[in-house]
């Protein structure tokens, strides 16, 4: 590195037109004046920043939208039509069996001529089923008994794996290496198969009280509900405990640990935050493997009792009959569909939002 | 290596064995024993099938006959027809088990290619197509996808026979039962390629001058690749119970569709046996997949 | 001047950015020097200072959000930037090899040590089968790692970072490069191991005689090895000089700082003095000088004006207007 073109001595000088200094401009600048040169970043918090990240996020606020709107009309829907999902239709007080797989927005010949004497017929948006029934409340009522579903089982998933995510990680050693055996061996039980098979005996064995919620619903969803109870939670089960594994080799644990902080809020204050996101994401997923499972339960018929109505047993009874009635396999179809794709395009956006692995 | 070879074969007996008698004391306790359903028999079958079943017998002393004559290969016979169960999974097993091989060859395949193009292609059009894809089958049930799939092309267009004794066209079956795996594959192969992409040791490969091409398909793919064998075990389970709709649907022979009709019409010693089955095979696929998985990912402990 | 087309290495007025969702971040702004063969320069700065990215730029190694937008870099009189791919791919493990700071994730964890050393082999010399596996050898004997044949067959994950970081530099020095870039190669290792490896570059460079880029931001590892110095912040140059003229007459602000900042065991008693503020946010920068906010001496022409590159004396060239109000005070007698 030679900078041979320049002489040794008084270099600035030579290098500078010193004239054009003035003595003011190498007085000393004050902090206001240096603090404004610098421009940091502001700083948020996780949540803030993660939220803020959500809404950028184009598709995941299009499903929540499409969640809204969804969970808007299947609350106030039934306000509104005054049919009941069970109710086979009547026109004054007399069995309409003409009002049979009626298209959307047509009425039965009874209806008709109760409209032509002045009566007044809410239409039938989606038309009606097989048993004159009225098509668009039961499609609501289906949504609202397979999100039940799907969010009940979440929930207990979510509950389970927690507590049992927790005290394996918590505890460790040789506590954590059973219960993760015992994981191990549930993990590779086969769910369907053995859903399928409880649904099948408690059918015989389950008597509910007729009347309850539980009935309505019937024996085969008790046993989804059982087995999810049963197995699913053991992914969540892990997620958690690697979480809590990771944290508990952290520093500020230990820090927190040495200022004295008791178990139970080491746990509350800095684990849970922490997993609070994987939380969520994996409970957004779940649902709609909720809903999954239940249509296929109904479809090998072993699915929500009749007269209760889920998408996925008015899916699967509109395939008699299909090349007529297309609509009846095409309104719950659709209603599935927009569910499952918001609720996992929802989760895939609050994973890029909150996930603090994800390298960008 | 071999210890945990050995340890993980195991606990795959230990699961078979679990769900041997998960299944064998479930049907038990259905409330009049799983024979007395079928009302056409007379009395002198029913103690014949006592007899023969050992029901007479204590339920623990059962349940170790009913293994014993598992290991031997008798599973019973079939409460509707009274068939041996054995010649029943021995006729429609081989269906199944082509139709399911083929769909996961295709998932597996056709995933990793579609998921490494989109992380390739990052953000350009294919990629958006893949993405838009991909996400859209992940949501479609597989019953509506088939049952569409054979009224348009089966029914309506008549482009594709029917499936009966003589013409057997695996084309439909396939694409139903694969789209899902499919799909998940290709986005779990995208997020896993960018991953390996970004990691450091992609790198060192550039800076020692490899070319983009080895970069991408020597380096990155294989580490790109774990993740997949990891979800290749729940994928096969999915293609074991979507079978059972698929074949249903499109009235292919298969073992899934007799599943399916022996839960319908409560052939209790039928869905014994099919379950155990089944699962066995999902437990096989598993450790196997296991073992590949290490094969591929020196870094997995041993334990 | 006939030196030009002699340097092996030439950057001039370098400037390259990242263009991100949040902006375009002006990593290296006019970064100017030379490289003569057998040279061992040592870049130092903070995290965000622009080194490591100019040492990227260099090799054309920038993650695909990053580009040289302005300047030139002349290998052997040739620009750089100018090249295609192909003539990158031969430049890069062959000419010109680069060690990174994190040995425990730059090497691919699914292939043995033995095969990643054997493709650096293959892509640039002759050699095959048998005989590059020889060369295998060779090369981890010359980094000091006993027993070679068991250690080729094992995998990254079975060797400490020190070893692996050992591994590197036999990949580096595979093809026997012109200039090796170790950019920060002992920050993520113990203290013991940094000393041993080192003492294995600077051993090694002169054995092979390759010129030597060391990008560090630490000080006391600059200290015994380079023969020039560049300290950088903000992405530009502050001083630049041979180690002598740096740590004992150090002419930049931020310099002064830097050498304050040490811990010296000769000096026990003295508080440490650290740099007050944040690294600079290289998102917006700033119009005056980078490094004003930060500086206790910053004096009002600094907020608003860069300070030039000044020659101080043959060996050193810093750009701080500190130098310039001394010569300003000298020639008014003030």
């Amino acid at each position: 590195m030679n900078l041979n073109d320049i002489p040794e001595k008084n270099p600035l000088s030579m290098q500078l037109d010193l004239s054009k200094f003035s003595g003011e401009q190498f007085s000393l600048a004050t902090e206001e004046e240096k603090q404004q040169q610098d421009v940091m970043s502001e700083s948020t918090t996780f949540f803030k920043d993660g939220m803020r990240k959500l809404f950028k996020n184009p598709l995941a606020v299009m499903s929540i939208i499409l969640l809204a709107v969804i969970l808007a009309t299947i609350i106030f829907a039934p306000l509104v039509v005054p049919y009941r999902y069970e109710e086979i239709l009547s026109v004054e007080g007399k069995r309409d069996k003409g009002a049979k797989n009626l298209a959307p927005f047509t009425y039965s010949e009874l209806e008709q001529r109760y409209i032509e004497k002045g009566g007044e017929r809410f239409p039938h948006i989606f038309g009606t089923d097989e048993q004159c029934r009225d098509y668009f409340i039961r499609v609501v009522y289906g949504t609202r008994i397979s999100l039940f579903i799907g969010f009940f089982a979440s929930i207990i998933v979510l509950i389970i794996g927690m507590l049992y995510g927790s005290i394996s990680g918590y505890m460790g050693g040789r506590v954590d290496l059973i219960m993760m055996r015992i994981v191990d061996i549930i993990y590779s039980l086969p769910d369907m198969l053995m859903i399928i098979l409880l649904s099948v005996v408690l059918q015989e064995v389950l008597q509910f009280k007729s009347g309850t919620l539980l009935a309505k619903l019937g024996t085969n969803m008790v046993s989804l509900f059982i087995v999810f109870g049963l197995l699913y939670w053991v992914g969540m089960a892990r997620l958690i405990r690697g979480q809590i594994l990771s944290i508990k080799e952290n520093e500020y644990i230990l820090a927190a640990r040495s200022i004295g902080a008791k178990p139970g809020r080491i746990i509350r204050k800095h684990i849970l935050p922490n997993c609070l996101s994987v939380i969520i994401i994996s409970t957004a997923l779940q649902i709609p493997s909720a809903i999954f499972t239940e249509s296929f339960l109904s479809f090998v018929g072993i699915g929500v009792k009749a007269p209760m109505p889920s998408l996925g047993s008015l899916a699967n009874s509109a395939r008699e009959g299909l090349q007529s009635y297309p609509y009846k396999l095409v309104f719950p179809a659709i209603v599935i569909c927009l569910i499952v794709l918001s609720l996992n395009l929802l989760g895939d956006g609050l994973r890029d939002a909150f996930d603090p692995k994800l390298k960008r | 290596m071999t210890k945990y070879i050995i340890k993980r074969i195991l606990l795959a007996v230990l699961t078979v064995f679990v769900i041997c008698a998960i299944t064998f004391f479930l049907m038990h306790a259905v409330p009049g024993g799983p024979f007395n359903r079928e009302k056409a028999l007379s009395e002198a079958t029913i103690a014949a099938l006592n007899a023969r079943y050992n029901l007479d017998k204590p339920e623990g002393q059962q349940f170790i006959l009913y293994l014993k004559n598992l290991l031997h290969g008798d599973f019973g016979v079939s409460l509707k027809n009274g068939r041996e169960i054995k010649a029943i999974i021995g006729e429609s097993f081989p269906i199944s088990a082509k139709l399911g091989i083929f769909a996961m060859i295709v998932a597996l395949f056709l995933g990793t290619v579609f998921g490494s193009t989109a992380a390739l292609m990052r953000n350009k059009l294919p990629d958006r197509i893949i993405v838009f894809l991909s996400t859209l089958f992940t949501a479609v049930p597989s019953f509506i996808l088939a049952t569409l799939l054979l009224l348009v092309f089966c029914i309506q267009l008549k482009l594709i026979p029917v499936w009966d004794a003589n013409s057997h066209s695996y084309l439909l079956p396939v694409i139903a039962l694969s789209a899902y795996p499919m799909a998940y594959i290709t986005r779990l192969s995208k997020t896993s390629m960018l991953d390996a992409l970004s990691q450091d040791y992609i790198r060192t490969a550039r800076a020692k001058g490899v070319s983009k091409f080895k970069m991408i398909f020597k380096h990155a793919l294989r580490n790109s690749l774990i993740p997949v064998i990891t979800y290749a075990g729940p994928q096969i389970a999915y293609i074991i119970t979507g079978s059972m709709v698929i074949e249903t649907i499109f009235t292919i022979g298969g073992l899934g569709s007799k599943f399916v009709s022996a839960i319908t019409n409560r052939d209790y010693t039928m869905i014994m046996a099919t379950t155990i089955f089944l699962a066995s095979l999902m437990v096989i696929a598993n450790l196997i997949c296991d073992l590949l998985y290490k094969l591929v990912d020196p870094r997995i402990k041993y334990d | 001047m006939t030196a030009m087309s002699e340097r092996l290495l030439s950057v001039q007025d370098l400037h390259t950015s990242f263009f991100t969702d949040a902006g375009e971040v002006q990593a290296v702004n006019g970064v100017s020097f030379d490289l003569d063969p057998g040279e061992i320069l040592g870049i130092v700065g903070e995290s965000g200072s622009g080194k490591s990215v100019t040492a990227y730029s260099i090799m054309q190694i920038l993650a695909d959000t990053g580009r040289i937008t302005g300047g030139r870099v002349l290998f052997k009189g040739q620009d750089l930037s100018r090249w295609s791919e192909k003539q990158m791919l031969n430049f890069r493990g062959k000419s010109c090899s680069i060690i990174f700071q994190d040995p425990m994730t730059s090497l691919n964890p699914v292939f043995t040590i033995g095969a990643q050393l054997r493709e650096a082999v293959v892509l640039h010399t002759e050699r095959r089968g048998r005989e590059a596996d020889e060369r295998v050898k060779e090369l981890l004997e010359l980094v000091g790692i006993n027993e070679p044949e068991k250690r080729m067959k094992q995998y990254p994950f079975e060797h400490s970072g020190g070893m692996r970081q050992r591994v590197m530099i036999a990949m580096a020095l595979a093809c026997e490069p012109d200039i090796l870039i170790a950019d920060e190669p002992t920050t993520a290792l113990d203290v013991t191991i940094q000393a041993q490896i080192l003492e294995l570059i600077q051993s090694l460079q002169k054995k092979m005689g390759m010129a030597v880029i060391l990008v560090t931001h630490d000080l006391g590892v600059i200290a015994d090895m380079c023969d020039n110095i560049i300290v950088m912040y903000g992405g530009r140059i502050c001083e630049r000089g041979n180690a002598r003229e740096i740590f004992y007459n150090p002419k930049h602000e931020y310099t002064k700082g830097l050498l304050r900042s040490i811990p010296m065991v000769s000096n026990m008693k003295k508080k440490l003095v650290p740099i007050s503020g944040t690294p600079i946010n290289m998102l917006n920068l700033p119009q005056g000088c980078a490094f004003c906010p930060r500086c206790d001496a910053a004096m009002k022409i600094c907020l608003t004006q860069k300070p030039e590159e000044l020659v101080i004396n043959q060996d050193h060239r810093a750009a701080c207007w500190m130098n310039v109000k001394n010569a300003y005070e000298e020639a008014t007698g003030a």
